[in-house]
């Protein structure tokens, strides 16, 4: 049961093979079984359950949608209305959400289920799971490597089968890079294609929720419920919703790739480099012709966004002042004392080297030496990908340099660890969509590959992600332990 | 570009930021470190160029001037440290 897809789940819920009460039930057991992974920080077993009986209920009217009775997981950074919602922070340990991200509304109209809230790193800064306040999550292949981040928790739920998908967002590659990392499909929107309203902020020019599943179909699937205009989010693009199934299975006969020969230089893993090769040659068989392209301001990426994310996460952040909600320090001596040590005591160390990075950015006299130039840079950059996806339907690339590394291996060295977002950065700063899916292992770790499109391509992307999936089984492969 | 724990500690007072003594030196070698990273930026002829701050070049929407939230005040308050009557509580302000 808990290695169906999404459409088989709703086939067997519909013929009475199994009720959802049965369905979240063996997941709710596979929860406990794997505890040792760390992926929930919250499971919420008795909502879950009256939700699955509300589902079944529905299920018999036949008036029930394709997740209705689906058992999903949340990443905690999702405001869920009397659920605590942490955001991998101590800061936000004791917050119950008094209302919902526009993402759980429609997943509770669409009738699915909510097993629990996912691990993540803090305030989604990190790409590891390592800064989570709640630990590292644990990678299912290797449980010494990282599951990558900031979704950690729901690459390694989807992929040890701990929820049938899971929500993640992406900032600067949270989504791609964890679900590399963890053998997944992983879609990051096109920026404002979903409402980010209740969805705890990080970098708010950047932020951007999407699916994570185990393949494109149930991506496809999850982008049509989350997806669409949202009057509550100031940045979200009042544009028109395609049916993101329809086209799925559209040949690909003549489809334009381009690869960026700054994707494939120094720095890229040279067997993770073969795999991505095999891969581009399944796409050759299947009709695509494949060309060298060149984006010459991806290399200024890194820089831009360690000014803009860090930037706009210092004010984003300076709503944590321990008056309203969330931590509070003890016998506060006066206001100072009570902003500066209930900040300092409920943030990690990460969230606090990004603070002072973006304090310092945004400061007087620094304003237009960093901030003022990273934006100017971020033009140029989404200039790059405009001229690039003028010229090829999708841009082919690495997601990460590597497969996951080892746990505490880069956490002593975080400018290291920025690093390693080489590839996935640059499409957060354009707002273009971008897809991981499973292309291939490097000693029984999964590597991903990137697929890059136009604005609003999100339709084609699943497209060719499917096509690659009909043709191939590594979106198939489950680790060991977790059958 | 190097900044002294004085500048990592003048920077976490703007922020209002606890931070441990035994810190501040790694603080200061990790954002030296960030800001060497940008000084690549510099390399990039911008002149010229617009700033970017949405994808789409959106500008903030506007809406009519009309009330669309309800009272939600004691849900709200229900999850703060330290509330009496309605008012949200802070150590005395003056004297």
């Amino acid at each position: 049961m808990h290695n169906k897809t999404i459409a088989e789940l709703a086939k067997g819920l519909r013929s009475g093979e199994f009720s959802s009460v049965e369905l979240t039930s063996a997941f709710l057991d596979r929860i406990k079984q794997h505890k040792v992974l760390n992926a929930y920080v919250t499971v919420t077993e008795d909502r879950a359950l009256q939700q699955a009986k509300a589902a079944d209920a529905r299920l018999a009217t036949g008036d029930a949608e394709l997740l209705t009775g689906i058992p999903i997981a949340q990443k905690d950074i999702f405001c869920t209305e009397g659920v605590k919602t942490t955001c991998g922070s101590l800061m936000l340990d004791n917050f119950i959400a008094p209302y919902n991200a526009t993402v759980i509304d429609k997943f509770n109209n669409a009738g699915a289920i909510m097993l629990g809230k996912l691990n993540m790193d803090e305030f989604a800064m990190g790409s590891s799971n390592e800064t989570s306040y709640y630990g590292v999550v644990k990678n299912p292949w290797d449980i010494n490597a990282v599951p990558g981040g900031s979704s950690g928790g729901s690459a390694a739920a989807v992929a040890a089968r701990l929820a049938v998908c899971a929500t993640g967002t992406d900032t600067g590659g949270s989504i791609r890079q964890p679900a590399a990392h963890c053998g997944i499909t992983g879609l990051k929107p096109t920026y404002g294609r979903v409402s980010r309203y209740g969805m705890i902020a990080y970098a708010s020019s950047l932020d951007q929720g999407g699916p994570m599943t185990r393949n494109a179909e149930d991506a496809a699937i999850l982008l049509q419920t989350m997806a669409g205009f949202d009057d509550k989010d100031s940045t979200s693009v009042d544009a028109p919703v395609p049916d993101y199934m329809a086209g799925l299975t559209n040949s690909l006969e003549g489809l334009k790739i381009g690869l960026p020969k700054e994707f494939f230089g120094e720095g890229l893993n040279s067997e993770v480099a073969a795999v991505l090769e095999a891969a581009i040659n399944e796409y050759r068989k299947l009709g695509a012709t494949v060309t060298e392209i060149s984006m010459p301001s991806l290399k200024l990426a890194i820089p831009a966004y360690y000014v803009i994310a860090p930037a706009e996460c210092s004010a984003n952040l300076s709503r944590f002042d321990g008056v309203r909600f969330g931590y509070r320090c003890e016998n506060p001596a006066d206001l100072t004392d009570l902003y500066t040590r209930s900040r300092g005591e409920g943030f990690g160390k990460e969230v606090k080297r990004r603070i002072l990075m973006g304090t310092y950015a945004l400061s007087a006299g620094y304003y237009d030496a960093y901030y003022i130039k990273a934006q100017k840079v971020r033009r140029l950059i989404s200039e790059d990908f405009k001229r690039a996806l003028s010229e090829v339907d999708v841009i082919m690339g690495p997601v990460a340099p590597s497969t996951a590394f080892g746990i505490g291996e880069k956490i002593g060295n975080p400018i290291e660890m920025y690093l390693s977002d080489i590839y996935t950065i640059a499409i957060n700063l354009a707002g273009v969509p971008a897809m991981s899916i499973p292309a291939g292992f490097v000693s029984g770790l999964p590597v991903g590959l990137q697929l890059i499109g136009n604005y609003f391509s999100e339709a084609r992307l699943l497209n060719i992600s499917h096509q690659y999936q009909q043709v191939t089984d590594w979106h198939q492969q489950i680790p060991k332990g977790f059958e | 570009m190097s900044l002294t724990a004085d500048n990592v500690k003048q920077i976490a007072h703007l922020a209002r930021l606890g931070i441990e003594q035994q810190d501040v030196a790694s603080y200061a070698r990790d954002l030296s470190g960030m800001l060497d990273l940008m000084t690549q930026m510099g390399d990039l002829n911008t002149d010229g160029v617009e700033p970017m701050a949405h994808p789409m070049d959106q500008v903030q929407r506007l809406r009519a001037d009309v009330v669309t939230e309800r009272d939600n005040r004691e849900k709200f308050q229900a999850i703060a440290p330290q509330v009496d009557e309605g008012l949200y509580l802070v150590p005395k302000v003056i004297e």
